[in-house]
């Protein structure tokens, strides 16, 4: 029965894997784009998930590591023109976010629930406020623009931003995004991954089994970080501009909204999420000016009426067609 | 092995171990009686590095651990269970014991191979399962146990973490009575294979006579009696500290 389940998904995986990489010859390139975006962020709800679900602490403030991200691509291009290539800009993202996260986590993760909520929320905007004051170092909050970068040397010569994004950016991001996804499957169900999920269930215990709580919970936090800055880095091309505003508080709240819309109980809500919700964005952005409102409503159905997302609510559907056999 | 010089403890004004000696050997199983509120599960929190002492010393095989984090302690050789269970309850079965053994190996840090891949750890935890007659809800979730079964789910992951010497807070308290003595007799037979030094708190008198080697009892935070059950039990004071007896 178990290695039944196994085999579904796999199944599911390459399916997914097949549509994302024929999606260039089904969808419109400005829809590409859109798709781009939502599975650089879909690395950043993993990301965020893996504290939300299997370490039992709710971040509001991963903006800052996406922004850390982010604006480890815009310095390296700003300061370091001369190395500005994407593999170095990625290399740029994972170090500055696994610093960050592991300079704001240390303070973090000494609490849990709301008080690490909030020390979270209050650590990213502490980020937001340089990145907006720091003009001369940052760009202020005109932020920074994100040329198209050469690719282990291979320079994208002659080819326009939007050609770029709809021929072979669109691959390297599939490509990072079923990485990253393979590596957080591996984490969350390996010792360490249950060793976080014992110190989520029950901290004394998991003390008392030897666990290092705190030293896990930090690690925990530097690897979600660390996705997130990843995400940022990706993303950073796909927008073409980056400011501020990635590293305020309401972005952050967006990744939240994320990974609820998609379901947090189950490993790929996050990444149905992050999709889910930038074309939701989409259709309420064109649908009216109050698109926040149509956004908020979801939200509220969700509590309401969904409270496992999309994700949650397929996987219970499946379970009320199913035969009930034994 | 264990032994406990002068151990002092309180919470704010109020001292809850006032002065307590005592040491156990290899081999021993050590029964720890006492009213309630004679500190007997400080002493078990105090021993298991959960609390720090303020005063007095702790020694494992004369190494002092008196002040050793938790994780240092269960590397060392002890282990505890909990008299109101602590269990990871949005986990299987079989993942809470095998947690206790991957801590034990020093593997709960490891990346990427999936915990299920550890062969070698899934039948051990498999083994300590089957020995507390547990193997049968490997694969549920532990908060979905019953109340006596999640006790001694509770034991079995003390049990995994391969003491050298073990705490048992009231094993069987909240386990069916038919079952007291099934659980007992396993705890035992598994103790006395692999040497482990023993100290359990319980309070029904039956399993004390049948399963313990020696009788200590706690009250008011200092140790009143330790020798033989047929000699503490004969103690005036303990009668009256004990059963409210006082002929």
């Amino acid at each position: 029965m178990k290695k039944y389940i196994l085999n579904a998904r796999a199944v599911c995986y390459a399916v997914a894997l097949i549509v994302l990489l024929a999606l260039p010859r089904l969808v419109t390139p400005y829809h590409l784009t859109l798709m781009e975006s939502g599975l650089s962020l879909a690395i950043m709800a993993l990301g965020l998930n893996l504290l939300l679900r299997y370490t039992g602490v709710l971040s509001f403030g991963h903006g800052a590591y996406f922004a850390a991200g982010a604006y480890a691509v815009g310095l390296l291009y700003m300061y370091l023109p001369d190395h500005f290539s994407f593999e170095n800009a990625m290399l740029a993202s994972l170090l500055v976010s696994a610093i960050i996260s592991a300079l704001f986590g240390l303070v973090c993760v000494r609490h849990t629930r709301v008080f690490f909520s909030i020390l979270t929320l209050a650590l990213s905007m502490l980020l937001f406020a340089v990145l907006e004051k720091a003009y001369h170092f940052t760009g202020g909050s005109d932020g920074i623009r994100i040329p198209i970068p050469t690719f282990f040397g291979y320079e994208f010569e002659g080819m326009r931003r939007f050609q770029f994004l709809c021929g072979p950016y669109y691959y390297i991001v599939v490509g990072i995004f079923a990485i990253s996804s393979l590596v957080m499957l591996a984490i969350v169900n390996s010792p360490f991954g249950k060793a976080l999920q014992s110190t989520r269930d029950n901290e004394t215990r998991a003390e008392m089994i030897g666990v290092r709580v705190k030293r896990f919970r930090l690690y925990a936090f530097i690897i979600s970080g660390t996705f997130s800055g990843l995400s940022g880095g990706v993303w950073s091309f796909v927008n073409g501009h980056i400011t501020p505003e990635i590293c305020n508080w309401v972005f952050s709240g967006e990744v939240v909204y994320m990974v609820l819309l998609g379901g947090f109980m189950i490993f790929e809500g996050p990444i149905v999420g992050a999709v889910a919700f930038t074309y939701l964005r989409l259709y309420a952005v064109a649908m009216t000016e109050y698109w926040m409102l149509i956004i908020g409503a979801t939200l509220i159905f969700l509590v309401l009426a969904l409270p496992g997302g999309i994700t949650g609510g397929i996987f219970s559907l499946i379970n009320r067609l199913k035969p009930k056999s034994a | 092995m264990l032994q406990v010089q002068q151990l002092q403890k309180s919470f704010g004004r109020f001292m809850v171990i006032s002065d307590a000696t005592f040491s156990v050997e290899k081999n021993e199983v050590v029964a720890l009686l006492g009213p309630n509120g004679a500190g007997k599960t400080t002493l078990v929190n105090l021993i298991s590095g959960h609390l720090r002492p303020d005063s007095g010393k702790i020694l494992l095989d004369d190494r002092d651990i008196t002040t050793a984090p938790a994780h240092v302690r269960i590397a060392m050789g002890i282990a505890r269970n909990f008299q109101i269970t602590q269990l990871f309850e949005e986990l299987s079965v079989l993942d809470n014991v095998r947690n206790c053994i991957f801590s034990k190996e020093r593997k709960s840090g490891r990346f990427f191979k999936p915990a299920g891949a550890y062969k070698g750890e899934k039948e051990e935890a498999m083994s300590i399962l089957q020995t507390f007659n547990l193997d049968q809800f490997a694969l549920d979730l532990a908060g979905a146990l019953s109340e006596g079964d999640k006790k001694i789910l509770d034991t079995a992951m003390a049990f995994a973490l391969k003491a050298k010497f073990l705490l048992l807070d009231e094993p069987t308290s909240g386990v069916a009575t038919s079952d007291k003595f099934k659980v007992m007799d396993t705890i035992i037979s598994a103790i006395q294979k692999q040497g482990t030094a023993t100290l359990i708190i319980e309070h029904d008198m039956d399993i004390v006579a049948e399963y313990t080697d020696r009788v200590m009892v706690l009250a008011e935070g200092r140790i009143l009696a330790d020798g033989a059950a047929s000699e503490v039990m004969e103690n005036k004071e303990v009668k009256e500290t004990l059963f409210g007896v006082s002929d």
